[in-house]
This record gives structure tokens, sequence and C-alpha cells, in this order.
């Protein structure tokens, strides 16, 4: 809770951050992000994914949701690489087809609790006082509940899909950028060149959106790739459960959650391990820009 | 230092009211009535719906909801979490039955965290920029990236089904009267499975935090008093690394919380975690309920614990 908001308060004090301001410059920032080689690592993961994602239906022939009872869980042939499911589906066409999925609840849920919690942090940031307390009390309160315990039962009572669970992550995760944006707004407000536009006559609109934000959110950019590595474990998680995604469509989740029963889980690989591994990777490599990002946007970090 | 934990506990009462307003909203939204959801199913078998109406009249269900949420909190702060819908049993008590599974359970997976953190993030350091610094951060990257349910199943398909030397689920052999190794055994699989990702931050803490502590002044002297390497390292260097860590424990606390559910639903845990997936998928609302608001007060006392841990431990941090 408020740890936060003291260790924020004690960088404010540390003499490396009086210096310039960090703006997000498209060149230098690639200069410094190729140099990092695991996040040029995670990239290509990435790229490979979501080609082969976007790409699902050229790459595998496979219709993913042609069921064939005859084909039950039969191992890997020529005809399926990666054997076919429970109801006879080409559990290769599944995996790339589920990748669309998976990547796109990561990025819709993180998209919608970033713009929240800009506009959330920002406000509470700039205009302080009773607006800011009751902002940033509120994310409190969002930070308090048992996250996971809330979106099972929210999703269970709006009943599970794939958009119900982009909406839940995304209204309940934005807190911690809340917080974020806050925090630096909140020492951007009092810097120079703040104080240079106030002075030479600009309104407070024109203040927040021309001088602090564009400032406020190089940190943002970071930790919304790491929440978007968060946000796919957790759907894999609910799906996993049956209360995410549900079938037919594929997601890696609810692919996996066949592996609940002990016969798959020992005698069939082809149907965990290709999702899992996806998942893991998916992660990973997010992981690993996220880390390359956050490297390169806060030079004062690095190694 | 007391003003600011009362300071730190004033700040937890807007919370906690708000987290009891939304859950009682959100359990009078949903099916049923708030007030039912208080008698235990005898109760109302033997009292009839006449008796319940009236009742109803009399707690003021017909009155404005602060009226109905004021009764309601009274209830609850006096350990009335409701009854089950399905079994009838106070959720109170189930709550309780859960809990010590779940601790035992997150204990455990705390202890495997530091176990390998701590170390690890040494040797990263002290050896930093070497193959083993970038073995260690790689194997970091990767514990927080494999799902635990993913990890879970995989060491279930190693270490229980192909080796059989761990048992597969429960919290004790069928049976069997429970022993320490008998416990112990159910333990692994499920506290490996969170204890890995719990692990990495750790070690990117200890790794970052050790690094700046060997280049301190009072690390210097000691090397300059001629103290032997180790001794500057453990005595000197890592004793100033290791008191946050008290406070990252903290801090860890509501995502490891988390954890637990999906963790416990595979290993068939007894802990709240299941209790909690049996109820949603039951649409048990009064216990959902109760392990939301027991589950919001755990995390806020940690939260709270980190807070002030972290100015005890930290004198250049001023309460004010």
């Amino acid at each position: 809770m408020a740890t936060d908001t003291l260790i924020l308060e004690s960088n404010e004090q540390h003499p490396l951050m009086a210096e310039e301001p960090l703006r997000i410059r498209s060149t230098s920032l690639w200069k410094r992000f190729r140099k990092h080689k695991l996040a040029i690592i995670g990239m290509s993961i990435l790229v490979v994914l979501t080609i082969l994602s976007v790409g699902a239906p050229w790459i595998a022939r496979q219709d993913p949701y042609h069921v064939d009872l005859k084909a039950y869980r039969k191992g890997p042939s020529a005809e399926h690489i990666l054997g076919t499911d429970s109801a006879g589906r080409d559990v290769f066409s599944r995996v790339l087809r589920a990748g669309r999925v998976s990547l796109s609840v990561g990025l819709v849920a993180v998209s919608l609790y970033v713009l929240i919690g800009v506009i959330l942090g920002g406000t509470a940031g700039f205009y302080g006082g009773w607006v800011d307390s009751v902002i940033m009390r509120f994310a409190d309160m969002v930070l308090a509940f048992p996250s996971l315990i809330v979106i099972i039962t929210i999703v269970a009572l709006v009943g599970p899909s794939i958009y119900n669970v982009m909406l839940v992550i995304g209204c309940l995760g934005w807190p911690p950028i809340a917080r974020l944006v806050r925090g630096n707004v909140l020492s951007l407000r009092e810097r120079e060149f703040v104080q240079a536009a106030r002075a030479s006559g600009a309104g407070s609109g024109r203040i927040l959106m021309r001088h602090i934000m564009p400032n406020a959110l190089a940190p943002v950019i970071v930790a919304a790739s790491f929440g978007m590595a968060q946000a796919i474990i957790l759907e894999a998680g609910l799906s996993f459960l049956g209360l995410g995604v549900q079938p037919p469509t594929p997601s890696w989740g609810n692919m996996l959650s066949d592996a609940q029963s002990f016969r798959v889980l020992e005698d069939m690989w082809w149907l965990w391990v290709p999702p899992g591994v996806m998942i893991a990777l998916a992660v990973l490599a997010i992981n690993l820009v996220g880390d390359g990002l956050r490297d390169a946007l806060d030079p004062q970090m690095r190694r | 230092m007391t003003r600011f934990i009362l300071r730190r506990l004033a700040i937890s009462i807007p919370v906690l009211l708000g987290i009891s307003i939304s859950t009682y909203l959100f359990l009078s939204l949903a099916p049923g009535d708030p007030v039912t959801a208080m008698l235990s199913p005898e109760q109302m078998s033997s009292l009839g719906p006449e008796w319940v109406e009236q009742q109803r009249e009399a707690l003021g269900l017909n009155k404005p909801f602060p009226v109905r949420y004021g009764l309601w909190m009274k209830e609850v702060a006096q350990g009335n979490l409701g009854f089950s819908y399905r079994g009838g049993q106070p959720v109170l008590d189930l709550i309780l039955e859960r809990i010590g599974p779940t601790l035992r359970l997150m204990a455990t997976v705390m202890v495997i965290a530091l176990a390998l953190g701590i170390p690890l993030g040494v040797l990263s350091a002290l050896k930093q920029y070497s193959w083993i610094d970038y073995l260690v951060t790689i194997l970091g990257f990767t514990a927080v990236s494999v799902p635990s349910f993913f990890l879970a199943l995989g060491l279930i398909y190693v270490f229980a089904l192909k080796l059989q030397w761990l048992p597969t689920a429960g919290m004790n052999g069928v049976g069997v009267t429970p022993t320490f190794r008998d416990s112990l055994s159910h333990l692994i699989l499920p506290a490996f499975a969170l204890g890995l990702a719990q692990a990495a931050p750790l070690i990117r803490y200890v790794r970052s935090s050790m690094l700046e502590s060997i280049r301190q002044d009072y690390v210097t002297v000691a090397r300059a008093k001629g103290l032997r390497e180790r001794s500057v390292i453990f005595r000197h260097a890592l004793r100033n690394v290791l008191i946050p860590i008290v406070t990252i424990v903290a801090i860890e606390v509501p995502g490891l919380f988390g954890g637990t559910v999906i963790i416990e639903q595979i290993f068939a845990w007894p802990g709240m975690g299941t209790l909690a997936i049996t109820s949603v998928l039951g649409r048990d609302y009064p216990v959902i309920m109760g392990i939301t608001l027991i589950g919001a007060v755990m995390i806020v006392l940690s939260n709270l614990l980190a807070d002030v841990l972290y100015a005890v431990i930290d004198p250049r941090i001023r309460f004010s």
C-alpha cells in the first residue's frame, strides 16, 4: 500500500532523479533496447508467436473446430502433427489459434486498465487535495481485494467468456498504474519546466497533456508490458479452472485443463505440453521485452 | 512511531469500510437475500416463512440501504459471516477450518522462496556479469514466466507419476495417521510449484541491493581493516541486504494468496482456495463473501505490517 509511495518519495529526493526528465525518444530508445540481448531474444520470440497466431489458418491447415470422434485423443501422426484432443480436433491448429485468444486477452485487458490507471492517476496527481485522497483510497481498496477470488466470482456470476475475462481483468488491474502515474505527476508538477509553462499562461489541461503526461508515461510502458505477461497467465489460469474462455474456442489455459486427469497427464503429453510451453514462451518473451524497455527507458537503472 | 502506526491504521479504516460496503452490495445483488443468508437452514425450516417475514420487518429489511448495511455489519462484527447455502454450516467455521492448511502452504512457499532467493541473489551479485549471473537471471525470468499450474502439472508428471516419489494430492495420506514425514511429502510439490516463482523477485532484489551494498564505505572499511573476504561479505555487506527482506515477504503475501487458489485446486489441498472454487461453482455466495472479507483483512494487515516494518527497519524513512 503506502510502501510504494514511501519508496517513491525517498526516490524523489535521490540526487540522480533530479536530472533531466526522461522523454520517450524513439531513436535513442531503440539504440539502448538493441543492446539488451535478452530483450532482443524476447522480441524475436514474440514476433514469431504473433505471426504463428495471426497466420494460424494458413500455417495449420486443419480446422481447429472440426470434431472427429473417431480420432479421440490420438497421438501425433503425419496428419495431426500434435495429435488430436478429446473431441478429435487437431491440437496443433488449436494451439496456434489459441495464441490469438490469449495474446488478445492480454493486450485488451492491459490497454483497458492502463487507460483507466492513467486517467485516474493523472487526475489524482495533478489536482491533489480531496480528489487525490478519494481516488487513491479507492485504489487502495481495489488492491486490498483478494483479486483472484473476486475475479473468479465476478466471472462466474456474469458468465465466463473471453470478453468478460478481458473486462474483469481490465477493471481490476488499474491501481498500480494509477499509483505510478500519480507519483510521477506529483513530482513533475513542481518542476521548473511546468512552472515555466504555467507562468507563460498555459491552462491546466494543456500543462497536463503537453508537459506532464509525456514525461510521466515512460514507466507506464514498462509496467504495462509486465502487466500483459501477468494478464496472459491470469487468463490461462481462469480458463484452466473452466472460468475463462469457454470451449470450443481454444485458449492455452482451457487446453491445459484436460491434464487435470492423470491419464492424460501421464500418457498423452501432446494434449498438455504444447499449450503450457506456449504460455511460458509468450510470457517469458513479454517479460524479457519489458525488462529491456525498463533498462532502455531508465538509464540510471542500467547495470 | 506510534503516531505513524496510528495514522496507517486510520488510512486502513476507509479501505476496509469500502471493502465491506462493496461486499455487501454484491451480496444484495446476488440471488437470495442477505438476512436469510444469516439464518441456518435448521432455523429456517423450524421457524417457517411467516416468522422470516416477521423477522424481516423487525430487522428492518424494508429500511433504506444504510440501515440494512448497518445491521449486516453488526452481525459481521460479532463474527457472524452468515451460513453456507449448501451445507448450512456457519461461514466463519468453514473458513477457520480451511485457513490453517492455506497458511501452512503459504509459509512453506515463502521458506522455499527465501532459501532459493537469498543464496542465488548473493551469488549472482558476487559473480556479476559471469555466466553464473546470466544463468541465474535467465532462470529467474523463466521461473516467473512459467505459470504455476503448468509447473505443478510438470512436477506431478515427473515426481508423482513417473518417479512415484511423492503423492499427487491432499494434505495427508488417506487412512494413515498423519506423521511429519507424510505431511512433508504432501507439501513439497504444491509448495515448489509456487515457491520457484516467488523466489525470482527475491533474487532480483538481493542481487541489486547486494551490488549496492558492497560498494558502501562501511564495506570498504571492513576490507581495509583486513577482514577476510567471507567475513566482509556475510557479516557486513549481507546483513544490511537481509533486513528489508521482511518487507518484501509481506508485500508478496497478497499475490501469494491468489496463487494458492489454483495450486490448491490441482493438489486437492483442503485450504481456502479449494473452498473458494467450490463455493464459486456452487453459487454459495455467503461463503464467497466471507472468504473475500477475510482475505481483504489479511491483505490490509500484511500491507500495514510491511509499511511499519519498513519504517522500523530503516531509520532514514521519517514517519511524517
